[in-house]
């Protein structure tokens, strides 16, 4: 559809209800409405629900809304099995066996409410708010979660749990902050009303797809298929990835990179462009500082180099340098792959520079700097909300890994949060709020540790549409929390800024919002005033201050996000309701705008420049220093690699990646859903055609994937995707048909990566991840192979491990700078 | 004649198609109105094409598909076109169809 303006004169949007919020259609009432979470996925779609006699039976696409003009996946599509499945939690519930038996008993709201409080006033009187810990799943909508963890909770320990490192989206925001000031992303004209109609925007000439696949994972807020129109329209395409894709199979470079490697081409680019004097003179000498100190830092790093690092033939590494930085616009599409590896922040400095020194900084069709909409829902920081004594227990990352380590990330430290409830240092964890995360099934690294430290905290609620493995594993009480359709909420994250409205309801299900406002009146009111969800989605969209502004004076962080936000409001006028109204969407005036760093945009006291200290793109970023970490790219290697442990090759002779996406799937989520299983029934382990004869595995045979500290079984899927070198394994697997009692608990143990992940692997200052880089061997599973399961549930001998420690060789590894002695 | 055009050099394979048309249609499992063909992976070792890859997905429709004929009356898109992330399917009477079918890219035309 390369002609949009085409497509936009020939929708019928009289067809389609335009102007309409509700309506009568066939027998059902429509809504117009927007999703996200759950079922989750970081985006926010326009939807069309069809509603019948109380029941959702039917989705569309929204074609009159921007974002994606009803272009779905196959899981918003099938939304209405996920909706109406049987295995949805109906009631709260209390456990009645022991942890594991999935015994349990229906109570009513009031007395889980009742329960809850009980248990949060008992640990503030024991142990202090920061005992309990709030964990959350990725991207989704559980609305003001840091504000429900500060100001209900009190707790300054909110995470993600068991994700080491913060390896997923936080590298890639700090890594961007800290040189610029703001977030960037790939222009797809997706701040403007009109898109790729937009008489300023241009497609880039180049997308530089890395360490992602947008059309499957649709991550952080971005929409895939904006870069295949893009496509449609010019964009040529260079695909860093170690799997061949939809891009790299259309691509004038698809780079084949060996897993981990990343940081060694992006500096061996800097290298080149710098070197071949490619660089965009102008926007270096106006706009940064830092430029001679990066270019001395790379001049080592040549493509001979890199070719030896990352398996790129060197004449690639040339050309595909050369061909971003001489096509006029050219922007990078990052993904999460940037962010696990051990050279995460390193990698992502090395992508901002890139940006910045070819001049595609903020310009249309480059990389765009990109903020929520309207400023809404930016919360301010509301730590110092919390008694000051429990406030300074954060499980920052200095817990983990010492006092190098300062501060930087949003959230407590999943590794500190580990050290604490398995050896109760600094102090113990005694109470988990676990708000729609399936820990254990999806990103609990080191998965047979996550489970036997959760099982060791005192209370545990657990808030999901579904009972889950870590429901029956460790959940004393479970709320059933309604799904998006079942909500009043809204959406901010980027642009535009969306409704999302109640269009049906299941059994007593309630919301994240209804939950959080409903703690806040028991435990803390001053700051709970709204009566409904709705009055507090008006607070959240259109003001966004606190109740009592002045307990934020004085507040000093070394967090760039936090420190920034001084007396920020929203500048959005529309409560929820009326936005609903509006047909559903706003956009603003800033995230429409391009080089918003000329035009005083960018900075708070209005100036020209960009948001950092300097207001310079900062090349090699001052503050990196203050968070422990070199100001200039280098390449650190994976811990067990044919580089780092040649030795160990022998024994695990295959580069093991995992974590791509699948259409059927977001993550741990959808596995209940007949169409998507029926689409994709099990987990993949993708190999070669070549390694699969060598090993002697057919399509579609049970295989075991091993490395030295665990295994898990997956169907082989033969497919010259990967090289003879790697093989890639799913996900977030678990089996809901299957029994969820334990030793059991739905299988997903069995088919889990992270049985083969270590915890505390982490790159410098407590940041980056190993998972996406390991190595294995491949072989034949065999009937009557002891599972995972009875490792880990009933022998609990799958894994050595020290309590509150990493594992000694990576220990000494990390202690050498990244090198193991020779 | 109505019919559904198809520019597989952009389709995705996002199954989007497949979902939408069977709610659409009320089928069951395993039937389909519209389903996915998958061309390769493959790479040419030699001639012209040599180091590129191949792979391709192209709908193909069913007796089952009706060209979505009551949502086209009403003016709305057929259920598989509205919902295309590839934005690679086109629908309408065949004449017109086929003047979008440019020399540079392959295309694939569906009737009943």
């Amino acid at each position: 559809m390369a002609d949009y303006k085409e497509w936009l004169d020939n929708l019928d949007r009289s067809a389609y209800h335009e102007g309409e919020y509700q309506w009568e259609e066939d027998g059902y009432t429509v809504t117009r409405t927007n999703h996200w979470s759950p079922p989750g996925c970081h985006n926010s779609c326009g939807l069309l629900l069809y509603v019948k006699d109380g029941k959702l039976e039917k989705v569309e696409g929204d074609p009159l809304s921007p974002f994606v003009n009803g272009k779905l996946c196959v899981r918003c599509l099938d939304l209405p099995e996920a909706v109406n499945h049987p295995d949805r939690l109906k009631y709260p519930m209390k456990r009645v066996g022991e942890r594991g038996e999935n015994k349990w008993e229906r109570i009513s709201w009031e007395e889980a409410f009742d329960i809850c409080e009980r248990e949060v006033r008992k640990v503030w009187e024991t142990d202090g708010g920061n005992a309990i810990l709030l964990i959350h799943g990725t991207g989704r909508n559980t609305g003001p979660m840091t504000y429900f963890g500060n100001c209900a909770l009190k707790t300054p320990n909110i995470s993600t749990f068991g994700f080491t490192g913060f390896a997923c989206y936080l590298p890639r925001m700090f890594g961007a902050f800290a040189p610029f000031g703001d977030y960037l992303i790939a222009d797809a004209s997706e701040g403007h009303e009109d898109r790729y109609a937009n008489e300023e925007f241009v497609a880039p000439g180049v997308i530089v797809v890395w360490g992602n696949e947008p059309l499957k994972s649709n991550a952080d807020g971005y929409i895939g298929h904006w870069l295949a129109q893009c496509v449609q329209m010019g964009s040529k395409i260079i695909s860093i990835d170690p799997r061949l894709t939809w891009w790299g199979a259309r691509a004038e470079y698809f780079l084949q990179i060996r897993p981990g490697t990343d940081a060694a081409l992006a500096c061996a680019w800097l290298n080149v462009i710098i070197n071949e004097d490619l660089y965009d003179h102008d926007f270096v000498d106006c706009w940064t500082m830092g430029f001679e100190e990066l270019a001395e830092s790379v001049k080592d790093f040549t493509p001979a180099w890199a070719a030896e690092i990352t398996d790129i033939p060197e004449e690639d590494i040339i050309g595909s340098a050369r061909l971003y930085a001489t096509t006029k616009p050219a922007a990078i599409q990052w993904g999460l792959a940037m962010d696990q590896q051990l050279s995460a922040m390193s990698l992502n400095l090395a992508c901002c520079d890139l940006m910045a020194i070819t001049g595609n900084v903020d310009v249309p069709g480059g990389n765009i700097l990109i903020r929520n909409a309207f400023g809404a829902t930016d919360l301010p920081l509301t730590e110092p909300v919390i008694p000051e004594e429990w406030r300074m227990k954060k499980l920052t990352m200095k817990y983990a890994f010492g006092d190098d380590c300062e501060e930087f990330t949003t959230h407590a430290s999943s590794d500190a949060l580990l050290r604490a409830m398995e050896v109760g240092e600094p102090f113990p964890i005694k109470m988990l709020w676990i708000q729609t995360s399936n820990a254990i099934a999806n990103p609990g690294m080191d998965a047979a540790r996550v489970y036997e430290a959760m099982r060791k905290v005192p209370f545990v609620v657990n808030a999901d549409p579904y009972l889950t493995p870590i429901s029956v594993a460790c959940a004393d009480l479970l709320l059933p929390v309604a799904m998006s359709c079942e909500r009043n909420s809204c959406r901010t994250w980027w642009t535009p800024l969306r409704s999302i409205t109640k269009a049906t309801s299941y059994y007593e299900a309630k919301s994240d919002e209804e939950i959080m406002i409903e703690m806040g009146h028991r435990l803390n009111p001053d700051y709970w005033p709204w009566k409904t969800d709705v009055e507090m989605m008006d607070w959240y969209l259109t003001d966004c201050r606190l109740p009592d502004p002045d307990v934020m004076k004085g507040f000093k962080t070394t967090n760039l996000q936090l420190a920034a936000w001084g007396d920020h409001h929203s500048e959005n006028q529309l409560g929820l309701m009326e936005l609903a109204e509006a047909g559903g969407y706003a956009y603003d005036e800033w995230n429409g705008q391009y080089k918003k760093y000329e035009k005083g945009l960018c900075r708070q006291d209005g100036s020209v420049g960009f948001a950092t200290e300097s207001g310079r793109v900062e090349l090699t970023p001052f503050v990196y220093q203050i968070w422990g970490l070199r100001r200039t790219p280098y390449h650190i290697e994976p811990p067990q690699s044919p580089l780092s442990t040649p030795e160990l090759m022998e024994e695990y002779p295959l580069i093991l990646t995992s974590g791509g996406r699948s259409w059927e799937f977001f993550h741990s989520e959808n596995r209940q859903m007949p169409f998507m299983r029926e689409l994709h029934p099990e987990p993949q382990l993708t190999i070669n055609p070549k390694t699969a004869e060598k090993y002697g595995i057919q399509d579609g045979q049970y295989v075991w994937v091993e490395n030295d500290h665990g295994r898990f079984r997956q169907r082989a899927f033969v497919s010259p995707i990967v090289n003879e070198h790697t093989v890639h394994a799913e996900h977030g697997w678990w089996f809901p048909e299957n029994e969820g009692a334990e030793p059991h608990l739905f299988d997903t143990f069995v088919a889990n990566p992270n049985n083969c992940t270590k915890a505390f692997e982490t790159g410098p200052s407590g940041v980056g991840s190993s998972i996406k880089c390991m190595i294995c061997k491949v072989y034949p599973y065999k009937e009557g192979d002891e599972l995972p399961e009875q490792q880990i549930i009933v022998d609990h001998d799958f894994v050595e491990y020290t309590p509150g420690e990493g594992y000694p060789d990576f220990e000494a590894y990390k202690a050498n700078d990244y090198h193991y002695e020779k | 004649m109505l019919g559904l055009l198809i520019n597989n050099e952009y389709c995705i394979g996002c199954h989007s198609c497949e979902v939408a048309c069977r709610q659409h249609l009320g089928l069951g499992e395993g039937e389909w109105g519209i389903k996915l063909s998958e061309t390769g992976p493959w790479k040419y070792e030699e001639g012209a094409k040599a180091g590129q890859w191949e792979w391709t997905w192209t709908p193909i429709i069913t007796k089952a598909c009706d060209m979505c004929e009551d949502r086209v009356a009403k003016g709305k898109m057929p259920a598989c076109v509205q919902h295309c992330q590839g934005w690679c399917m086109y629908s309408g009477e065949v004449s017109d169809l086929v003047k979008k079918m440019d020399e540079d890219t392959r295309w694939v035309l569906l009737t009943r």
